[in-house]
């Protein structure tokens, strides 16, 4: 297939989404740099653009309805969808790199090269670290419930909130001690 | 207030000393952490960010009291400070220009050396930065992971098996390293083979930013070199990867020196004098024609063609003519037309061609 703005061979193929709906481009890898870079304006916007450009290149390969699929995902514990996700390049919560794995995979090996960590690992093991992303959940629920004026459930997530700290509390404490 | 004490002084990293730090200003490590139990920044609401930064404080005062974080330390309210304070910790690179910028509960914790910074509530959670002169990056990576240890001992980070500590951007996971070297490259950019350069580090992954990092311009012919990867590899072949381009680099620049100095010996001996003579002078003066007349004076010395004045000098006075550093040690707020007239008395004055009897002050 030819490059839809040039004579060359088209190695991409990037899905776009222009006001919502999904546009085909089959482009050389020139043109798609050119194509993906953000304009002045843009980049002045999102100053590390690098991560949101790379997060554009996931859309390669997917079909248009695939990745408007996608866009509109969010994860169960922060509530970002991957749209925001690729639009400010930035995750919302540890649970993110869980809940988007697939989809981040490709663009880790696009930044790094690799996918798999292999330097320091923090003495404290976060064995507690399911229980810590339910706080991160739980926080936000509680927060929606108040906003809501759902006070019974609010105070139900209160009560699970503090239970959950206590014990990830008491965990670090004790490792903490025995230092 | 603490700073300044600051503002009249200048950090570990300026003095100018260490191994090859006549191009090599500094050595830099960056380690980027999250707490486990927080959503990142972009996603965390006022409440969480002020109980993130209140668990942090709480943590560094631990560890101030039990002496194993120096009690000289500052720990700065970076929310309540005034614009110009906060812009004064970005000029010193203690703190970044997103950290200034961003809004909500954030700090920093600042060594009185300027050895370490450690940011809370930046783009990540914690921001840990050690600065040594010179080229010293495993001292630095040795004092980063230390501070890092201190913390965490009471603390759970953000981390996964398989990939590491989890940063809110992907490009910082795994490691949460950036190894970062300074160097001062005029003569490569006077020969125009700088472009060159940049080009062929970006080809084994190593970036390339201005004097104040991402997005930045290279000032007065500063650029930091930094390690693009964070992933999959170790803290050590990271900080080796940048640490063994540095001598490539130092050798490039020296090169360029050498046929600056052998093949245009007076063009490069007028274009360093005219410099150190407009420095000396001048009455009104910009920050950017500063930084660029600085930097022909820095090599100018570096190369003997400047006999009588010390790199430190010259180093602070890089930092010391920015804008809010000008403004903290006049001790009043002044317009852009008043600070261009500031800078240039302050550069007389340290540059010593003001007699006495003459109106400027010290």
């Amino acid at each position: 297939m030819k490059c839809q703005r040039c004579e060359r061979q088209a190695t991409f193929h990037i899905t776009d989404l222009i006001d919502g709906k999904p546009n085909e481009l089959h482009l050389c890898e020139e043109c798609a740099q050119t194509f993906l870079s953000p304009s002045e304006e843009e980049a002045s916007e999102v100053l590390p653009a690098m991560a949101g450009l790379l997060a554009q290149h996931l859309a390669v390969g997917e079909t248009a309805d695939d990745l408007a699929r996608l866009d509109q995902r969010c994860c169960p514990i922060c509530g970002i969808s991957f749209l925001e996700f690729r639009k400010q390049g930035r995750l919302g919560c540890p649970h993110d790199y869980v809940y988007f794995a697939d989809e981040l995979e490709p663009l880790l090996i696009n930044i790094h090269d690799q996918s798999h960590h292999i330097g320091k690992v923090p003495k404290r093991c976060s064995q507690g670290a399911d229980q810590q992303t339910q706080l991160i959940r739980l926080r936000r629920e509680m927060k929606e419930a108040i906003a809501t004026e759902n006070y019974e459930e609010a105070s139900k997530l209160r009560d699970q909130i503090r239970e959950i700290s206590g014990q990830v509390h008491q965990a670090g404490g004790s490792e903490g001690l025995s230092q | 207030m603490e700073l300044d004490g600051l503002a009249n002084s200048s950090g570990e990293w300026l003095k100018g000393s260490g191994p090859e730090s006549d191009i090599v200003v500094s050595s830099r490590i960056r380690l980027a952490r999250n707490l486990a139990d927080f959503p990142f920044i972009s996603r965390a609401t006022e409440a969480d960010r002020t109980e993130i930064e209140r668990s942090l404080h709480g943590r560094v005062e631990e560890l101030r009291a039990s002496g194993e974080v120096p009690t000289s330390t500052f720990y700065i309210n970076v929310e309540e400070l005034e614009g110009i304070d906060r812009q004064f910790l970005v000029e010193r690179q203690l703190i970044s220009r997103e950290h200034a910028e961003s809004e909500g509960a954030r700090a920093v914790l600042v060594d009185p050396d300027e050895r370490f910074s450690v940011m809370i509530n930046e783009e990540d959670h914690l921001r840990f930065q050690v600065m040594q002169s010179g080229l010293s990056l495993e001292s630095a990576w040795e004092l980063a992971n230390r501070l890092d240890d201190l913390i965490e001992d009471k603390l759970t980070y953000a981390f996964s098996d398989k990939l590491g500590y989890l940063t809110a951007c992907p490009t910082n996971v795994g490691t949460g390293l950036r190894v970062s070297v300074m160097l001062h490259l005029p003569a490569l950019v006077i020969t125009r083979q700088i472009e060159k350069v940049f080009r062929s580090l970006q080809k084994i992954n190593l970036a390339v930013r201005g004097l104040y990092g991402e997005g930045s311009q290279a000032m007065g012919d500063f650029y930091q070199v930094s390690n693009q990867i964070t992933l999959g590899q170790t803290e050590e072949e990271l900080t080796k990867k940048v640490a063994d381009v540095v001598p490539v680099l130092i050798d490039y620049e020296r090169q360029a020196r050498e046929f600056l100095v052998r093949e245009s010996h007076e063009t490069l001996h007028d274009r360093v004098s005219r410099a150190y003579g407009i420095l000396r002078t001048a009455q009104t003066i910009s920050s950017e024609e500063t930084m660029h007349l600085l930097s022909s004076v820095r090599m100018g010395v570096n190369l003997g063609l400047i006999g009588e004045l010390p790199i430190p000098t010259i180093n602070k006075l890089f930092i010391h003519t920015q804008p809010a550093h000008l403004q903290k040690i006049a001790g009043s707020e002044l317009e852009s037309t008043e600070r261009n007239i500031e800078r240039a008395s302050y550069l007389r004055r340290h540059l010593e061609i003001d007699k006495p009897g003459n109106p400027s002050k010290n």
